[in-house]
């Protein structure tokens, strides 16, 4: 740690049932390197009850100086009003000067109501954090007008510069055996614990995987036809190990629920792997998966848009090409990749 | 119950420009919607007064033209609209837009029947801040991506505050929860489908008397508006390259889709995909 003028940069880690989420890791990714540009001191800040012990000893595996776990029973589950509580009396006591969370149903619910009680800014869904090397300020980089441009923002004045930053846009931080972090465990004031909303239940997804966070995704857009239709498309999505996702158009004619919705009115994704089935690419699905690492698309259109965003494309019937593609793949892959 | 739902005035098309001065959209010219998300908290609304009573009132902070946005609202069946316009509020981030969208709330009256209910986020800024913003500087609580709504059971005490029971989509369920009024959520697609204006209603939106309210109504600092009133600002813009080149395969037989496929894997094998 070589820390100048006690300068802190802070992420938010998500846990669930006292285990850290990976999301966290990948702040770690985006906070050593903002850390280390500033010369500052790196912490994870986490609400929660009874948190790990290893988990949060891995967050200094992989980069965190100080993790800080503000326990309680009432913290369990995310509660705005609560963690908001708990995290504006900390940013009072240490003045971050950064402060970044994942664009989660979390970050993107707390991140917001805490910018108001610390009387800051915040920019949502970056995609890119690096120091201005002439202030020292962060730049906030997001997509705007539906991906059509990059913004780059500042909060120049107020503290600490708080943004969102878009899961999977980065790798998760690697573990680097030997390397540790502080760990302290705080208790909130009993006032922050009040709440005007009560968790009665939750009912779990029926399907796992949650595209926002899946690492595959088999798309299917109008060309399936029908409903009947999605069926090759998840044989696909098996064998790949991929989620399943639909455009607008699938959704909205019942072929999928809107959970699985890509795109502005859905989810935005950034998969390894995104293969978009009979999808033409309207410009407001493009912008819910253009960050896609590799995109396959397949479609009987040869001038639809999507090809224009994808890396290789079949001009064809999906019907066909599904089986064609199952048989091309190696059998090793259905096992290896799940 | 009284439901309060703030809209936004978006453009049609994603075709907009930006001012490279400022970084903020250039609106002039570009025919303007309601944010097609803001509609489905109209129709929760429109929902929870059909059940329970009370009144729908929507409010949009814009130039005064996205007076239309609120006639839109009333034709689909709001019942009456406020704008809140004024030279001073332009250029402004969530921060300062959710701080004129709170005095306007504070103005309306809040009480312990008050639901306001926003939209998931604006298709064109895509931020989803404005509504736990709002409900932060009115020191409300908030439930974020809801489901699901109605009205609760009233606590006993018998204060005449209500409570709502919500249903919130999270990355792996729905979260049940309660929440006790004055609140704020955001909903999404999920909730209900939105219905289209009436003609009965069109002709009460022609009629109806829309209110705008500025600086000077809500009794808000000049300092704390607008671009000027802002933490964030743009320093930058820049097209995204498009560097992918796609390789396209024609595939109109079996023989051909073959070929394609094989070539696929094996271009999926290359980026260690597969």
């Amino acid at each position: 740690m070589n820390t100048q003028n006690n300068r802190e940069i802070w992420v938010l880690g998500e846990q669930r049932d006292g285990r850290v989420l990976p999301v966290t890791h990948e702040l770690l990714t985006r906070g050593r390197a903002l850390a280390d540009t500033r010369g500052a001191l790196l912490s994870v800040v986490l609400c929660g009850d009874a948190i790990d012990e290893r988990d949060m000893a891995e967050l200094g595996e992989r980069g965190a100086d100080r993790v800080v776990a503000i326990e309680a029973p009432e913290l369990v589950h995310f509660d705005c009003e609560r963690y908001t509580a708990c995290l504006i009396e900390l940013v009072r006591e240490r003045d971050p000067e950064i402060f970044i969370a994942a664009a989660t149903t979390t970050g993107r619910t707390l991140m917001p109501y805490l910018a108001i009680k610390a009387n800051t800014g915040l920019t949502a869904d970056c995609t890119g954090l690096e120091i201005d090397p002439q202030t020292g300020l962060l730049l906030q980089t997001r997509p705007a007008i539906g991906g059509n441009v990059m913004a780059t923002i500042r909060t120049p004045s107020h503290r600490p510069q708080m943004a969102t930053v878009r899961p999977r846009s980065t790798a998760p931080a690697p573990r680097m055996p030997g390397r540790a972090g502080a760990i302290e465990r705080r208790k909130p004031k009993a006032d922050a614990l009040a709440s005007r909303v009560r968790r009665t239940g939750f009912i779990p997804r029926e399907e796992s995987h949650d595209i926002a966070e899946a690492d595959r995704i088999v798309c299917v857009g109008r060309g399936v036809r029908k409903a009947e239709g999605i069926a090759p498309a998840r044989r696909l999505a098996e064998r790949l190990g991929a989620a399943i996702g639909g455009t607008r158009d699938a959704v909205d004619r019942g072929w999928l629920s809107y959970p699985h919705q890509i795109g502005l009115s859905g989810k935005t994704v950034s998969p390894t792997l995104y293969v978009g089935l009979g999808v033409s690419g309207a410009i407001q699905h493009i912008a819910g998966m253009q960050t896609a690492g590799t995109i396959v698309a397949v479609n009987t259109d040869p001038d639809a848009w999507i090809f224009r965003f994808a890396d290789f494309g079949i001009v064809g019937d999906l019907f066909e090409a599904v089986p064609a593609i199952i048989e091309a793949l190696p059998a090793a892959s259905a096992e290896g990749k799940k | 119950m009284r439901c309060i739902v703030p809209i936004k005035q978006v453009p049609e098309t994603n075709s907009v420009k930006m001012d490279e001065k400022t970084g903020t959209m250039i609106r002039d010219g570009v025919e303007a919607i309601i944010n097609p998300l803001d509609l489905y908290a109209l129709e929760a609304a429109f929902r929870l007064r059909e059940r329970h009573g009370g009144e729908v009132v929507a409010l949009t902070m814009g130039p005064s033209k996205a007076v239309t946005a609120l006639r839109e609202a009333i034709a689909m069946g709001a019942d009456r609209g406020v704008l809140l316009s004024d030279k001073s509020f332009a250029g402004a981030d969530t921060w300062a837009t959710s701080r004129v969208l709170a005095a306007a709330v504070q103005r309306l009256g809040i009480d312990g029947q008050t639901l306001v209910l926003c939209g998931e986020r604006a298709v064109d800024g895509d931020t989803g801040q404005t509504g736990p913003a709002l409900a932060s500087w009115l020191d409300l609580p908030v439930v974020t991506y809801v489901s699901s709504i109605d009205e609760g059971n009233e606590p006993a005490g018998g204060t005449g505050a209500g409570c709502c029971r919500l249903e919130r989509l999270t990355e792996d369920g729905y979260e049940l929860l309660e929440m006790k009024l004055p609140g704020v959520v955001t909903v999404v697609k999920e909730i209900a489908a939105p219905r289209l204006p009436t003609l009965r209603g069109k002709q009460r939106a022609r009629a109806a008397e829309i209110p705008c309210w500025g600086r000077d109504e809500l009794g808000l600092p000049p300092e704390c508006l607008g671009l000027a009133g802002s933490p964030t600002r743009v320093v930058s813009l820049a097209r995204p390259r498009v560097s992918r080149a796609c390789e396209k395969i024609a595939a109109p037989d079996a023989a051909a889709m073959r070929a394609a496929a094989a070539r696929l894997v094996a271009f999926l094998h290359d980026r260690h995909l597969v």
